[in-house]
Order: structure tokens, then sequence, then C-alpha cells
């Protein structure tokens, strides 16, 4: 029986058991409704509103300005629609070629219906070109959407500068934070971000939750017309156990970012540092000046991730790539085309990205079996010998 | 993850036949680092004029290197004859079948075979047409290829087509001349199927379609080319034919009786006397 080396963070993470725990009463016991004129339901709003604290001092914004929603996708969407509704059509939306398709998606759909939609290039490690951003912004209201850091490759954008030639214009700034919340240090009162998008799954909650941050007098429609909860931003019965796992999870967060730092960028850099030494051929895809502490995207040559990642799961290793085969697309990843990787490499593209729960052994593991599939799969390519 | 038959995956993990073969009979590489997959396929024949070694090496994803796997295995006892014979379809059903995305990998392997026998028949490489239609330049696909996948594999979408060949599966901008060509086919089937249970000696649509196809590559397109020229086949709707001339025949002075005087008479003399042929857009 394999081990599991679960290196595919960015995906999904693991449940923390703490959370599971804070979660379980909210089933048992506390299943009331929190907008119910009874104390049996009235007493769990407390609850929802701790989560909420727990989730706004995370990334030191007032509780006012959390919003729950369902997922990442749901925030992102909430904050394009609802800005660009607001806007009207002519308004600009400017994003990146690099973004997830949570956003992408949204602000295509807008171009179809007569806004005017910029995608800002990328260079070779996945940085974004700033002057393009002051170009795109000149006339005109503008709605901003850049992400915080790359969920493929772990770039993180300067978000900080990109802040500061928005909001110097006027324009309203989103951030795709999903990868970025509980890995990096995240402060909403020094970089003046508008609305930013977070998703429990990603740091230890359970999937089906996330948040939208709304910056207290940001205009934005309401994105689920029902019911007063939510400031009325978006009606519905608070998913109670799953706001209060978050909670917590945002406990932990504020707690282990400092080890996500520098224990988990001190693995992440021996696993990069022993795949380039024992595999030829392979080159990182990213800033790795301005990376993700957790995030390795590495190509390997002549090869095909797919086959790489069915390898590696034989072996219990769970990985990701942006090869076009495991994609279900014929095409390779955007971001990795965006980037302009080299032919040799698109295909091959692997991310490894780890957890607080990566250990030592996990990385010996991959470094001692992988070099020996990339051998196996290069003796079979026709573009080695 | 993919829904990976046992026998894929079993040819995935232990694949048969991978490296090279010294002085093969027959050898020739498709596809391309860029497009995602490549497979080099070779073959040996023994005194009995039948394959008695394949080899292969591939650069693609799990069911790429199954199907080569698997085509190895298929053409080894048969006669190159045989071997021509085989169809994408034939290649995924000795694998149990692949996932519809798939496809395109049993196509491959069926190319790359072709391609092999071509070289074992001539001592060259095959030829790409420079001057081929090629209606997806994502992926580089040509109209006779998907006339060709359409065909074989009763394909009735775009869709299904970009599962088989990669075709509009890049930027997305040849969908329309695919649906085209889709539509053709199907409408080849439904006429077919229509005119089955006659006994009758009368041509049916597809043998028609066969027919010019036949004579435009054998009887035609060689003498064209001698002058810089080419043709391509766009449609054939009953007795009418239409094509469109490339190279040096398009905008040629002379294409107007090139057409009557020459590809016309040859059609009417080999397929039927009721034939006219007429240039695409005129």
């Amino acid at each position: 029986m394999n081990p599991l080396i679960y290196l595919d963070n960015n995906a999904t993470t693991r449940v923390a058991p703490e959370v599971k725990e804070a979660m379980l009463p909210f089933f048992d016991e506390l299943w009331g409704n929190p907008s119910s004129m009874h104390n049996f339901g009235g007493q769990v709003m407390r609850y929802v509103e701790e989560a909420r604290e727990k989730i706004a001092a995370l990334i030191n914004a007032d509780p006012s300005e959390i919003v729950f929603t369902s997922c990442g996708t749901e925030s992102n969407n909430a904050a394009i629609y609802g800005v660009a509704e607001i806007l009207g059509d002519g308004a600009k939306i400017i994003t990146s070629r690099v973004e997830h398709p949570a956003v992408l998606g949204p602000c295509r759909h807008f171009r179809q219906h007569g806004y005017d939609v910029v995608e800002l290039p990328v260079d070779g490690v996945g940085q974004l070109d700033l002057a393009a951003l002051r170009e795109a912004l000149y006339g005109g209201p503008s709605l901003v959407s850049l992400m915080w850091a790359n969920n493929e490759t772990g770039t993180i954008f300067p978000i900080s500068e990109i802040a500061e030639i928005v909001k110097s214009v006027g324009g309203v700034l989103h951030t795709d934070a999903v990868q970025a919340v509980g890995k990096l240090p995240i402060d909403v009162q020094k970089i003046p971000v508008d609305l930013l998008s977070l998703s429990g799954h990603k740091l230890y909650a359970p999937k089906g939750i996330g948040v939208l941050y709304v910056r207290r007098g940001t205009r934005l429609q309401t994105f689920l017309i029902g019911g007063h909860q939510e400031n009325g931003r978006r009606g519905g019965t608070e998913n109670v156990p799953y706001i209060v796992g978050l909670g917590k999870a945002a406990e932990l967060a504020m707690a282990g970012i400092a080890e996500e730092e520098h224990r988990v960028a001190a693995l992440r850099d021996k696993l990069e540092a022993g795949l380039l030494a024992t595999c030829p051929d392979s080159r990182v895809n990213g800033d790795r000046r301005n990376r993700l502490p957790n995030t390795l995207n590495i190509s390997f040559e002549y090869i095909e991730g797919e086959a790489i990642l069915y390898h590696m799961s034989d072996l219990g290793i769970c990985a990701a790539s942006g090869s076009a085969c495991s994609s279900g697309s014929l095409e390779p990843s955007h971001v990795i085309r965006a980037m302009g990787v080299p032919f040799t490499a698109v295909h091959g593209s692997i991310r490894f990205s780890l957890s607080r729960y990566t250990t030592d052994a996990d990385i010996d593991y991959v470094l001692k079996h992988l070099p020996a599939i990339i051998a196996k799969l290069r003796a079979m390519s026709p573009f080695v010998n | 993850m993919w829904d990976y038959t046992d026998k894929v995956m079993d040819h995935f993990r232990n694949p048969r036949n991978v490296g090279r073969i010294e002085n093969p009979d027959g050898v020739a590489t498709v596809g391309s680092l860029a497009c995602g997959d490549a497979l080099t396929f070779m073959f040996k024949l023994g005194s009995d004029q039948r394959i008695t070694e394949a080899k292969f090496q591939t650069f693609g994803c799990a069911s790429a290197i199954a199907s080569s796997s698997a085509l190895t295995e298929m053409v080894v006892g048969m006669s190159v004859e045989e071997a021509a014979q085989i169809t994408n379809k034939q290649i995924a059903e000795y694998l149990g079948g692949l996932p519809d995305q798939k496809m395109h990998c049993s196509v491959m392997g069926r190319e790359a075979l072709e391609a092999a026998i071509y070289n074992y028949r001539t001592g060259e490489e095959q030829p790409v047409n420079l001057d081929e239609h090629i209606v997806c330049t994502c992926f580089g696909v040509s109209e006779n290829e998907i006339w060709r996948v359409t065909r074989e594999n009763n394909l009735s979408t775009v869709e299904e087509v970009t599962n088989f060949c990669k075709a509009g599966g890049g930027c997305g901008m040849c969908k329309g001349d695919i649906k085209k060509i889709v539509d053709s086919v199907v409408a080849e089937r439904t006429a077919e199927q229509a005119t089955k249970p006659e006994p009758t000696r009368k041509l049916t649509n597809l043998q028609k379609i066969k027919m010019i196809e036949e004579i435009i590559e054998n009887e035609i397109r060689p003498v064209l080319k001698r002058d810089h020229g080419d043709i391509d086949l766009v449609d054939i709707n009953g007795d009418i034919v239409t094509i469109a001339f490339r190279g040096m025949c398009a905008g040629c002075q002379a294409s107007g009786a090139t057409r009557q005087g020459f590809i016309e008479a040859k059609l009417r003399e080999y397929v039927a006397p009721s034939i006219t042929v007429v240039e695409e857009g005129k």
C-alpha cells in the first residue's frame, strides 16, 4: 500500500481536524436558524458573528465588510457582476490573461454585452506589466480584477502597486485572493482593495464556503435576492456549520502564516532544488522571487504532464499539470501559454502545492521516485534520442 | 481522472515494444512537441513479407502511449496490405475503448501506421502537401483528414470531430467550416441509407463521391501539379461538383478552360456523363 503524498493543495486542502471539531456541534445541537425569534435558533447568530470577526481579523477588515458566499467562484462572480452592473455598459473591465476561469469567464461575459474588456499580458515569469495597466486605465470608469497570487505558478502580483495605480484614478479594484489568504499576510487597511475573494477549502475549511470582502462604501449590486441576510447583499439562510468552520480555519491561518512562510517554503525549496538537480531539462515556471511559499510549478521538457501524473498517482503522489491532456481540453494551460513557456516545456508542466501537513519525508519520497518516472518517459519520447 | 479501461492502464504502465529497430522497413513520425503528442512508429518484415517486429516511441498522455503500444501488438504477424486496413476504431477497440476526448490518440496511431507504410513502399517520407487545404490552423488538420475521420467513425457533430482529430480544439475559428463537412457527411450517410435497399447498378452517392475523389487524386491533381497548381474538392451535390483552384491555378487566366475542358471531361468520362464542374464562389 502506497502512502498518500498530497501535494495538490492549491486544488483543495484537507479539512483541519480542529475545523471539523468546531463544526460538529452545529449539526447535532446548535442547528437552529440564526434569524429565528426564539432562543434555540437565535442563539446561533452569535457563532456566525464570531466567525465573521475571525475572518475579518485575518485580513484586517471590519466584520461588517465580510459577506459569506458558497465558494470562491461565487465571490468572484458577485464582485464582477455586482460592480459591472452598476458601472453600466460601455464601462471598462481590466483583468489579466492568467486569471482563474472564475474571473475570466464573467469578464468575457460582459465583453459580449458591450463592455470594453482588457486582458493584460504577463511576462515570462507571469508578472504583470504595470505600464500596460496604467495605459488601460486611461479614461472612463473602470473595474479592475487582478489576482493576488496565481493558482498555477504561485506568482504574486504587486498588489500594493496595483492598488495605488487603480485608486489614483478612481477605479474599483477586485482581487481574487483565493490562493493568497492563509499563505501570505493580508492587510486591507494597508492595501486598499475594494473587493477580495477567498475560499474555505484552500485554507483547511471544507468545500462549499467562501467570502467576499466588500470595503465599506463600495457600490455593489445585491447578488442573491431574497432575505435580509448578509446585510441584504446575499439572501439565503446562513450555512452555519461551514461559516463556523471557516472562522476556525481563519484563526488557525493567522497563527500559521509564519510557519507557511518558513517551514513550508523551505520544503518547497528543497523539492525544487532536488528536482532541478536530478532531472535534466527541467525548468521552473513562475516568479521565484515573488511566489507563494507552498507552490512549485516545474516543466519537464519533451514529456507530457498527464503521463507523469498517472505514474505519480500509482505511487500515491498527488499533484496537478497544466498539460492539455490533463485539462480535458486540447490546449495547454492558459497561464503557461500566456507566459510564453517554450513549446518543448508547455505540455510537461507539473504543479506541486504543499500544505501545513506536508512533511520532510513526503518531499524525500517524491525526490526518490520522480526522477525515475521522468527518465522512463524520456526514454520513450521520440524527441530525446 | 479519465475513465481509462484496465487495458489502457496496462499498456500505459507496461508499454510493449518501446524503442527503435535497426534498419526498419518502414518508419514514420507524426505529431509534434507543440501539439502535445507525437509518435514514431517503425516495423520490420520477415522473409514471408509479414511484420515480424514493430516498435514505437511516444511523447504524449497515458492514452497516447497505450494506443501506440496497442498498435505495435496489433500489426505483428500481418502483411503490409493487412496492416494498411487497420482503422483508428480498431485501435481503440483493442484497448477496450477510449474516452471520447481521447479518440485522437487512436487516430494518431493510424496516421503513424499509414505514414510508415508509405515510407516502406516509396522509401521516402510521406510528403506534407503544402497545397492541401488546412481547415484547423491551430492543429494543422486538413480538410481531407476531417472528411476521413468523420466518415470512418460515423461522426455527426463538430465536437466529435474535435475529439477524434483535434480540429476545432484550439481557437475554435474553424468550427463553422468543420460543421459544413460534418453536415455533408451526414447528408451523404442519409442519402446512402435511402438508396441502399435498391439493388440497382446506379452509383450510390458515397460511391460517386469516392470515385470523384479518386479521379481527382490520381488523374487530375498530378497534371495540375506539373504546372505548380492544385485543386480542392469543395463539395459534391448531386451531379454538381464544386472545386477550388489552388497554387498557380488560382487566378490563372486559363482556369476556366481547365475546369471544363479537362476536369469536367475527365469526371464525365470516368464517373458519370451528367456531371457538371463549377468553381467555388463563381
